[in-house]
């Protein structure tokens, strides 16, 4: 499917909620069924849009959490002063529908026919969602290119996918940061994602790599100027910015 | 702070022109700078949603839902090539 | 119609209670949304002045010291945002538009506001006479915040509040009526929300 334009308008359709996992104390991921689901590449997101019996509306986009093939998930965080991820962390329960669209996207994908091009993979936060498709759709497809995760946290408890992420071997590293607290005997990087910390992990630019940032903001506009300066062209670096509060169109 | 990139409107302009934008490229058409439409500025909380030029922060797009029909103002844009 | 999704309330919508206070298809909230075509400017007191023209007819600016020299008001106002948010009984500290008005020579009929970050919305001369609209430059007892248009902002309470601009730095007054940012983009030249003039036509 790469290079495939994705055409028809899009519409609004009922799923049902299968399934539901607690990834961190405030992090959830929401399994859904699909009807007629043609498929999703890694990268890409949906919209969900609820309505209150008021006709009170509100919508949001969420990357997909699942690789292309897997069934469709999303993962959310709850924000305080959130709007919708309390109600999808919290009261959202199997059985409940969930009115979306999509897949969407077509700029902020990868897929394995990617040329071989070394892949970094830099995730503020719960912009490691859509990174994490990434990397289930690489070892599903059976892809060797070489590949890395820096994903800047909180804190221990904050990392999303901890146990999965943890397993990767084998040309695919995971480098994580913690940026406001280490558990005791840390031995992995402390405090935000630098141009030191980006100049260890990035591939050199002669590598001709892939580069997808995606995070908070404040985030990718730190981490895609880093790039810039270690110099990798502007245009080669695909971001997604997730707003000042972690997921796209409010809270 | 809410500024959000072209990647948050994939849906709106999928909607819109009924095929994936995200990737189209833009040219500014006051400075000329050319970009995916995936790397605009987007303020979505607004009465509009509005797309503005990462170089010179110009509007390029403004599409507002008017009566329940989308309203699509390009003028800030020269030209828009659909990948 | 989308299915009503079960236990799900959205941010706290008060019922309007008090008949012919909310206009129609509004919902009156307790938060003070914040709503932005563009980034934020971040314009400094010392560095703000305020004008009021008329081509070839009169001109007037004050800095921001000769601004709050004149005199203050306290409003206590209803807004009303065309995205469907009424929030009721907010406070602002502000000067009356028609204070600053009676300086300036001119015969026009029409004002376009402009302000910093290049956004303008259109008024009749009509609407911001005669105490109904205000420069406003305290919030609830406090300097008005950047995201809420501080320094200063206008305050047009009877129209939608897209009319009240953010980051305002003067009016042109004009003998026609010239659409503003949201005007130009298909929203309404008056915006009465009484009568949810919202769109161009309605």
């Amino acid at each position: 499917m790469a290079g495939t334009t994705v055409r028809g308008r899009l519409t609004w359709q009922v799923a049902t909620v299968s399934r539901l996992a607690d990834e961190t104390p405030s992090v959830r991921t929401i399994e859904l069924q699909v009807p007629g689901w043609p498929g999703h590449r890694a990268g890409q997101h949906l919209d969900v849009r609820l309505t209150a019996e008021d006709g009170y509306q509100a919508e949001r986009s969420y990357s997909i959490a699942s690789a292309p093939g897997e069934p469709v998930a999303i993962t959310v965080e709850r924000l305080d002063d959130g709007e919708v991820s309390p109600y999808l962390t919290e009261e959202l329960r199997p059985g409940d529908e969930l009115e979306l669209r999509g897949p969407i996207g077509g700029y902020f994908v990868w897929d394995a026919d990617d040329g071989g091009r070394p892949l970094l993979l830099v995730a503020g936060g719960s912009g490691v969602v859509p990174l994490r498709s990434i990397l289930r759709h690489h070892e599903r497809s059976g892809a060797t290119t070489a590949t890395r995760l820096l994903y800047s946290s909180r804190s221990l408890p904050d990392v999303i996918y901890r146990d999965e992420l943890d397993q990767y071997r084998d040309g695919v590293e995971v480098i994580y940061t913690l940026t406001r607290s280490q558990p005791p005997g840390w031995t992995g990087h402390a405090g935000r994602v630098d141009a030191a910390l980006l100049a260890k992990v990035a591939w050199s630019v002669s590598q001709d790599p892939l580069t997808f940032v995606c995070g908070p903001t404040s985030f990718v506009e730190a981490v895609a100027g880093g790039l810039v300066e270690l110099g990798y062209p502007p245009g080669q670096v695909k971001t997604e910015r997730f707003g000042a509060t972690g997921a796209t169109g409010g809270t | 702070m809410d500024e959000l990139d072209g990647n948050a409107i994939g849906g709106l302009l999928q909607e819109v022109f009924g095929t994936e934008m995200t990737a189209s490229v833009g040219t500014c058409a006051t400075c000329g700078a050319t970009g995916p439409v995936a790397q605009t500025v987007v303020y979505l909380r607004a009465p509009g949603t509005v797309v503005r030029c990462r170089t010179c922060t110009s509007v390029l797009m403004v599409v507002v839902g008017v009566r329940g029909r989308n309203c699509v103002d390009l003028r800030g844009l020269a030209t828009l090539e659909v990948r | 119609m989308s299915p009503v999704s079960r236990g799900f309330h959205g941010r706290r919508r008060v019922p309007p209670g008090e008949a012919g206070r909310v206009p129609p298809g509004q919902y009156v909230t307790t938060d003070f949304p914040v709503l932005s075509a563009g980034p934020t400017p971040h314009t400094r007191p010392e560095n703000w002045t305020f004008s009021i023209t008329q081509a070839g007819r009169g001109e007037m600016s004050w800095t921001w010291p000769q601004m709050r020299a004149l005199p203050t008001e306290n409003v206590i106002a209803d807004i009303h945002c065309v995205t469907r948010w009424s929030k009721l009984d907010t406070h602002w500290q502000a000067v009356s538009l028609d204070t600053l008005l009676e300086q300036v020579e001119h015969d026009a009929h029409y004002v376009l506001a402009f302000c910093d970050g290049g956004y303008t919305t259109n008024l009749p001369l009509q609407d911001v006479t005669g105490g109904q609209a205000w420069l406003a430059f305290g919030y609830e007892g406090q300097p008005l915040p950047p995201e809420h248009g501080g320094p200063a902002r206008l305050l047009v309470p009877h129209l939608y509040f897209w009319k009240s601009a953010k980051w305002v730095r003067g009016l042109d007054l004009t003998s026609e009526d010239k659409p503003g940012f949201w005007e130009t983009y298909g929203y309404h030249m008056y915006g009465d929300p009484w009568r949810e003039q919202r769109y161009a036509g309605d």
